[in-house]
C-alpha cells in the first residue's frame, strides 16, 4: 500500500479553527437560562470548619442557591481507581464539611444568575476555622503527628516495596555504592486552558449532559454516575475542545459530579470555569518524591545494583490515579540499562496539599531523572566520560525483549544507534574541546547527556485499572465521506489529523473526506481515552485494524457487484479492480446503504468497529544532549545547543512528533530551571499565581536540533511506539546534568531542581555549601 | 479573577476627569492602560468603586521635544517610547527601558503614566525616571503642579500624587554634550517584572571623565532609588571598569533590600552590584 499520507509531514487539520478561534471549548457552549457557580475554598491548609454562614450569600442579588458540605450527603466520593495493599483511603467529598486539608479545598458552592454575582455572593459567605498545624514536609510527615487524616493515626498512605534481584548482594559485590539525596519537585501542570464544566439536566428525559475540559470522557461517565447514582446510560459527557491537559485532566473531579448534582436539583444549566488561582489550587500537581538513590559499581562503570527509597507526596487526598504514580517510578528504574537488582522502597504520605497525580510523563520522568543523574554521579565518581557508563550498561539490540529487574520487557530498541546518531549530530568530541577552552578561560559550560527509555501505549489492560484497550469505529458514508470515531480523546496531540492520514491512506481517499470524531459518550463507543502516549499507538491501531475490517466486507461486495471470484478482487488507490473491471470504494458505499444487491448473509451498511487490547506496553528512547552556560556573576544559565534524538517507533507524521518532542522539552526545561510548586510551613500555597510561578518561555527555550532513529514497536502493527512525553521525560536530567557539568569544575555532582541562579550563584561565590 | 461591581466612566477631558475624581474620592481609581489596576481588581487586591478612564482623552498620548526637554503624555504607550526613532536619538534610555516591559501585549496596552503611578517596586520605569531626574506635571483641581521624579516615588505603591489629582505628563530634561545611557535589569521569569533594574544617564567632559552621573534602581527595595554613592564614586573619575565596579558596589551597599521566593536580600544586594556596574559600562560605552 502507497503511503500518501503516512510518514509525512500533514499540517493539522485541526489548527485552521484554533488558530482563527473558532474552535469550541467548554466556555463556548452557551445554553439558555445557565446558571453560574463559584467555590468557597479554603484560605488554611489544615483547619476545623466550626461555622459556615451563608445567610447573607443566600440573599444577595442574583444567587439561585447555595450548597455546603451539609448539603450533598449523597453524592460520592472523588474515586480513586488504584488499589494498593494496605492501603490508607480517605473518602474525599465533593464539598469539605468538617474540616478542610488543603488551601483550596471546596467549602460551598454558590450559584447565581451570572458568574460576576457568583462571585459576589460566595465572598459574603463567612468560614469560621479553627486552624490546626499542618503537614508541609514528607519526612516529617511519616514521622508522626500531627496528622492529616486523624482517624489513620498515621500519615503514611501506604508503604511499597518492589523489583527483582537480590540487591544486598548487589551491592556487596560492588567496588563502590553511590549515595544521593534527589529531589523531583512539586510541579503545576497549567494546561492554557483550566478545567471547566457545563451541566445540563433535562427532567423529562432524566438526562444529564456534562461538557467538560477532560481527557476521559467515558472514564469520567462511569465515575460520575457512580458518584451521582445514576445509571450510566442517562449521562452523556461530551468534551468540545480541550486546552492542553499534560495528565491534569485525566481525572475525575469534585466539581465534575457537583455541577451535574447541581442542575439535577435546579433542572436548569450551571457552567463553572476555572480561575488561573483555582487552577493553581485545586487541579491536581506533578512529581513530590524526595528519595535516596544507592547505585552499586564496579570500577569499570558496570552498574550492579540500584536502590531508591522514596517518599511520594500524595496531598490531602487521593485523586483518580495519586498513589500510582510512584509504582510506575518503580517500573522504569532501570533506564535503558541492565542492572541486575533494583529495589524501590516507597513510603507515600499524606501532606496538607492539593493532590498529587499525573503530570505530562507521571512517576517515569522521576524515574529517568533518578537513574540519569546516577549515571553522570557514577561517571563523577570513576572520572569517565557520562557517554561510556551509559554505553556499557546498555542492552544490546539482538537482547531485546529486554527484561528489566522491575518485571518489565522493553519491546525493542536500539540504544547505541539513538546515543551514536545524538553524538554525530552534536559533534560530542568537538563539543569536549570546545569545553576545554572555555573552561580554561574561565567560563563554566557543561555538555548534559541523557539516555532515555519511557513506557507508553498505556497498556496492557492488565495493567490498567479501567482497561488498557482502545476503541474504533469507522465508517463510509452514504456519499463516500469516511468517519472515524476514536474512543481516544486528544487534546492537542492531533490525532484528527494522523488518524486522517491512517484512513486515507488505508482507504486510497483524501483526509479531506476524513472527520474524526471523539470526546462525546453518546455517539462514539466506550473508550479510555488520551493519556499515558497511547492514543495513536493503541487508539491509533484500533482504528488501522476497523480499517481492514471494513475493507474485507467492501472487498467481497465489491466482487458481488462485479460479478467476480472475490479472491481476484484488489484494492489500491480507492479501487477495487478485478481484470477490466474496477470499482470505486464511494460505488461499494454506496450500495451497502442502498441494500439493493448484497451478497447472501452480508448486513447492510459500511461500518466496522475495533477493540485493540495491547499484549505490551511499548518503550521509546533516544539520546538528549545539551549545552548550558552559567554566567558567574549572576547564576543565569543559557542554553547555546540542544541536540535530541528520539525514537518512537513508525512516525505517521514527522511534524506532530517534532511537536510533541519540542512541547515535551519545554516541560522540562520548566522542571529543571523554573517550575516549583511551594506551600509554606502552614500549608499556605506561594506560588498560587503566574506571577509568581514560572512557566519557561518562549525567548528562554533554545533552538532544538530534532532528529530521529526508528525501530518499529513489534506489539502494534502500525509499529508506533508513543512520542508524548517523551520530551520531557528525556530533557528534565539532560538539562540539569549540563548545568552540573558546568560547576562541576567548583566540585559540584549534584543540585535539586528547578536550579535557580541563585543557587548557583551562592555555589560559584562560595556562599554555600557544596553539594554531595 | 472575578472584579467586584464597580461603575465605569470615560471622562471626556483632564477637566473632566479631575472633576470626576473630586467627586467620588477615594472610591474612584484612574483608569488609564489597565495592566497594573486591572490585574490587581482581578484578584480582588484592589476594589475601587468607580473607574475614570482617561484613555479616551484627547491629547494625553504623545511625544514631542520643547526646548531642552521631551514631554510625554501620561497615556504613552511603552510601545510608542520604545519603537519612536527620536526617542532612540534624544532619549534612548526611555527607549531602552520601555522595550524591557513585559511582554509585546502588555507594551501595547500599558503606559507610562499609570506604570509611574502605581509605583511598583519592580516595575522598570521609575529606575528611568529617576536617572533622567524627570518632572511630573500632575493636575489637580487647583491647577498644575510639578513633581520631581526625587520626590515622586514615597514608598511601596505610593507616590507623591495627592487625593485628586492625574498625571498629566512627564517631562524628560534632554542631556546634552557626550552622555551615555543604559538601561539593565534580571527579570524575573515568571512576572518579567525587575528582580532588580538599573538606569543609567551620564555625561563625559572633554577628557573622557564622567562629569555627571544620575543613576535609578529599580526592584531592589521597597521602592526605586538614587544610587548617591554610586553616582558620587563615579563623578570625575574616568569611568573604566575598576571605576564602575567601585560605584556599583555603592549602588549595592544599602540595608533595606526586598527578599522573596526568587531571590534573597543578600542574593539581591549581589544583583544590584553586578547590573549596576554593567549599566555603568554600558552608558559609558554609548558615550564614547
Amino acid at each position: 500500500m502507497a503511503t500518501k499520507y503516512v510518514g509525512n509531514r500533514v499540517k493539522r487539520t485541526e489548527d485552521p479553527r484554533l488558530i482563527q478561534g473558532l474552535g469550541h471549548y467548554v466556555d463556548d457552549i452557551k445554553l439558555p437560562d445557565t446558571l453560574h457557580v463559584a467555590f468557597v475554598r479554603s484560605i488554611y491548609g489544615h483547619a476545623r470548619i466550626t461555622g459556615v454562614d451563608a445567610s447573607a450569600a443566600a440573599k444577595a442579588p442574583g444567587v439561585v442557591a447555595v450548597y455546603t458540605g451539609k448539603d450533598i450527603g449523597k453524592i460520592g466520593g472523588v474515586p480513586c481507581a488504584s488499589d494498593l495493599p494496605e492501603m490508607k483511603k480517605p473518602e474525599f467529598l465533593v464539598l469539605a464539611s468538617n474540616k478542610a486539608l488543603f488551601v483550596g479545598h471546596a467549602i460551598a458552592a454558590v450559584v447565581a444568575t451570572d458568574r460576576y454575582l457568583a462571585k459576589d455572593a460566595a465572598d459574603m459567605i463567612q468560614v469560621d476555622y479553627e486552624e490546626l498545624p499542618a503537614v508541609t514536609e514528607e519526612v516529617k510527615a511519616a514521622a508522626g503527628a500531627p496528622y492529616v487524616h486523624e482517624q489513620f493515626g498515621t500519615n503514611i498512605a501506604y508503604k511499597l516495596t518492589a523489583g527483582e534481584g537480590d540487591i544486598a548482594a548487589a551491592f556487596r559485590s560492588s567496588d563502590k555504592v553511590i549515595k544521593q539525596r534527589i529531589l523531583n519537585q512539586r510541579l503545576a501542570p497549567i494546561a492554557m486552558e483550566p478545567r471547566g464544566v457545563l451541566a445540563r439536566y433535562y427532567p423529562g428525559e432524566q438526562e444529564l449532559t456534562l461538557w467538560s475540559s477532560t481527557q476521559i470522557p467515558h472514564l469520567m461517565r462511569t465515575q460520575v454516575a457512580l458518584m451521582l447514582g445514576m445509571p450510566e446510560n442517562r449521562l452523556r459527557v461530551i468534551t468540545p475542545e480541550v486546552g492542553g491537559g499534560f495528565g491534569s485532566k485525566l481525572n475525575v473531579y469534585a466539581e465534575e459530579a457537583l455541577l451535574g448534582w447541581i442542575s439535577m436539583q435546579l433542572g436548569q444549566p450551571v457552567k463553572w470555569i476555572e480561575s488561573r488561582r483555582e487552577n493553581f489550587q485545586s487541579t491536581i500537581h506533578g512529581r513530590a518524591q524526595l528519595g535516596d538513590l544507592e547505585i552499586g559499581i564496579r570500577k569499570d562503570g558496570t552498574v550492579t545494583g540500584l536502590r531508591y527509597n522514596v517518599f511520594a507526596d500524595m496531598g490531602a487526598y487521593y485523586q483518580l490515579l495519586t498513589p500510582a504514580i510512584p509504582t510506575l517510578t518503580g517500573l522504569m528504574l532501570s533506564g535503558s540499562y541492565k542492572i541486575p537488582a533494583i529495589q524501590i522502597n516507597v513510603t507515600a504520605v499524606f501532606t496538607n496539599k492539593m493532590s498529587t497525580d499525573a503530570y505530562r510523563g507521571a512517576g517515569r520522568p522521576e524515574a529517568t531523572y533518578v537513574v540519569e543523574r546516577a549515571m553522570d554521579l557514577v561517571a563523577a565518581e570513576l572520572g569517565m566520560d557520562p557517554v561510556e557508563v551509559r554505553r556499557k550498561n546498555f542492552p544490546a539490540p539482538n537482547e531485546f525483549p529486554f527484561k528489566t529487574a522491575t518485571g518489565l520487557f522493553y519491546d525493542s530498541g536500539d540504544y547505541v544507534l539513538a546515543l551514536e546518531k545524538a553524538l554525530k549530530n552534536a559533534d560530542y568530541k568537538k563539543l569536549g574541546e570546545e569545553q576545554k577552552k572555555a573552561r580554561a578561560a574561565g567560563r563554566l559550560v557543561g555538555i548534559g547527556v541523557s539516555t532515555y527509555v519511557e513506557i507508553c501505549a498505556l497498556g496492557p489492560s492488565a495493567a490498567l485499572p479501567a482497561g488498557g484497550w482502545e476503541s474504533a469505529t469507522v465508517r463510509i458514508e452514504p456519499t463516500g465521506t469516511v468517519t472515524v470515531l476514536t474512543g481516544a480523546s486528544p487534546h492537542g496531540q492531533g490525532q484528527e489529523t494522523s488518524f486522517a492520514q491512517i484512513a486515507g491512506d488505508e482507504l486510497g481517499v483524501s483526509i479531506e473526506a476524513v472527520t474524526v470524531i471523539h470526546g462525546d459518550t453518546s455517539i462514539v463507543q466506550y473508550g479510555i481515552g488520551t493519556f499515558g502516549s497511547r492514543a495513536t499507538a493503541v487508539g491509533g491501531t484500533a482504528v488501522f485494524v476497523a480499517l481492514q475490517r471494513l475493507k474485507e466486507k467492501a472487498s467481497k461486495l465489491a466482487a458481488h457487484l462485479m460479478g467476480v471470484d472475490p479472491a481476484t478482487v484488489k484494492f489500491a488507490d480507492g479501487r477495487f479492480t478485478s481484470g477490466a473491471k474496477s470499482m470505486a470504494i464511494q460505488e461499494v458505499a454506496l450500495h451497502a446503504h442502498l441494500a439493493k444487491s448484497l451478497p447472501e448473509g452480508m448486513e447492510p451498511g459500511l461500518s466496522a468497529t475495533y477493540f485493540f487490547e495491547p499484549k505490551n506496553f511499548t518503550f521509546p528512547f533516544g539520546t538528549h544532549i545539551c549545552i548550558a552556560e552559567v554566567d558567574k556573576d549572576t547564576g543565569e544559565i543559557t542554553l547555546q545547543r540542544y541536540i535530541a534524538v528520539d525514537d518512537c517507533g513508525r512516525v505517521i507524521n514527522p511534524l506532530l512528533v517534532d511537536g510533541q518532542v519540542q512541547g515535551g522539552i519545554v516541560q522540562a526545561l520548566g522542571q529543571a530551571f523554573y517550575e516549583h510548586v511551594v506551600y509554606d510551613e502552614n500549608g499556605q500555597l506561594l506560588t498560587g499565581t503566574l506571577m509568581d510561578y514560572a512557566l519557561p518561555r518562549a525567548t528562554n527555550c533554545p533552538w532544538m536540533e530534532l532528529d530521529r532513529t526508528e525501530t518499529p514497536s513489534p506489539v502494534n502493527p502500525l509499529g508506533v511506539k508513543g512520542v508524548g512525553e517523551a520530551g520531557t521525560i528525556g530533557a528534565t536530567p539532560c538539562l540539569v546534568n549540563a548545568v552540573i557539568d558546568a560547576l562541576a569544575p567548583l566540585g559540584v555532582r549534584h543540585l535539586d531542581m528547578p536550579l535557580k541562579p541563585e543557587t548557583l550563584w551562592r555555589i560559584i561565590s562560595g556562599n554555600s555549601a557544596r553539594s554531595a | 479573577m472575578i472584579p467586584t461591581p464597580f461603575d465605569y466612566i470615560a471622562a471626556k477631558s483632564l477637566d473632566e476627569a479631575v472633576a470626576l475624581l473630586g467627586k467620588h474620592g477615594e472610591a474612584a481609581k484612574i483608569l488609564a492602560g489597565g495592566h497594573s489596576l486591572v490585574p490587581a481588581m482581578k484578584l480582588r487586591l484592589a476594589q475601587p468603586q468607580v473607574l475614570i478612564d482617561i484613555s479616551r482623552i484627547k491629547d494625553l498620548a504623545y511625544i514631542r521635544e520643547e526646548g531642552n526637554s521631551l514631554r510625554v503624555g501620561a497615556m504613552t504607550t511603552h510601545y510608542a517610547l520604545e519603537s519612536s526613532k527620536r526617542v532612540r536619538v534624544v532619549s534612548p534610555l526611555l527607549a531602552e527601558c520601555a522595550a524591557a516591559i513585559g511582554d509585546v501585549q502588555v507594551r501595547n496596552r500599558g503606559t507610562i503614566g499609570g506604570s509611574v503611578v502605581h509605583a511598583d517596586p519592580a516595575a522598570d520605569w521609575p529606575a528611568a525616571m529617576i536617572a533622567l531626574r524627570v518632572e511630573m506635571v500632575c493636575a489637580g483641581a487647583k491647577g498644575e503642579r510639578v513633581i520631581k521624579a526625587d520626590d515622586f516615588f514615597v514608598d511601596l505603591l505610593t507616590t507623591a500624587i495627592a487625593p485628586g489629582e492625574v498625571l498629566r505628563e512627564i517631562r524628560i530634561p534632554l542631556s546634552q554634550g557626550r552622555t551615555g545611557q543604559s538601561y539593565k535589569k534580571v527579570r524575573h521569569p515568571a512576572s518579567g517584572f525587575a528582580v532588580v533594574g538599573v538606569a543609567v544617564n551620564l555625561g563625559l567632559d572633554a577628557a573622557g571623565k564622567c562629569a555627571n552621573a544620575s543613576i535609578g534602581v529599580t526592584g531592589a527595595a521597597a521602592k526605586a532609588f538614587r544610587a548617591g554613592g554610586a553616582e558620587a564614586a563615579l563623578t570625575g573619575k574616568p569611568p573604566d571598569a575598576a571605576v564602575a565596579a567601585a560605584a556599583a558596589a555603592k549602588a549595592a551597599d544599602r540595608q533595606d533590600m526586598n527578599s522573596d521566593l526568587y531571590a534573597s536580600a543578600e542574593y539581591r544586594r549581589h544583583l544590584v552590584e553586578v547590573t549596576a556596574r554593567r549599566a555603568v559600562l554600558a552608558a559609558v560605552g554609548a558615550a564614547k
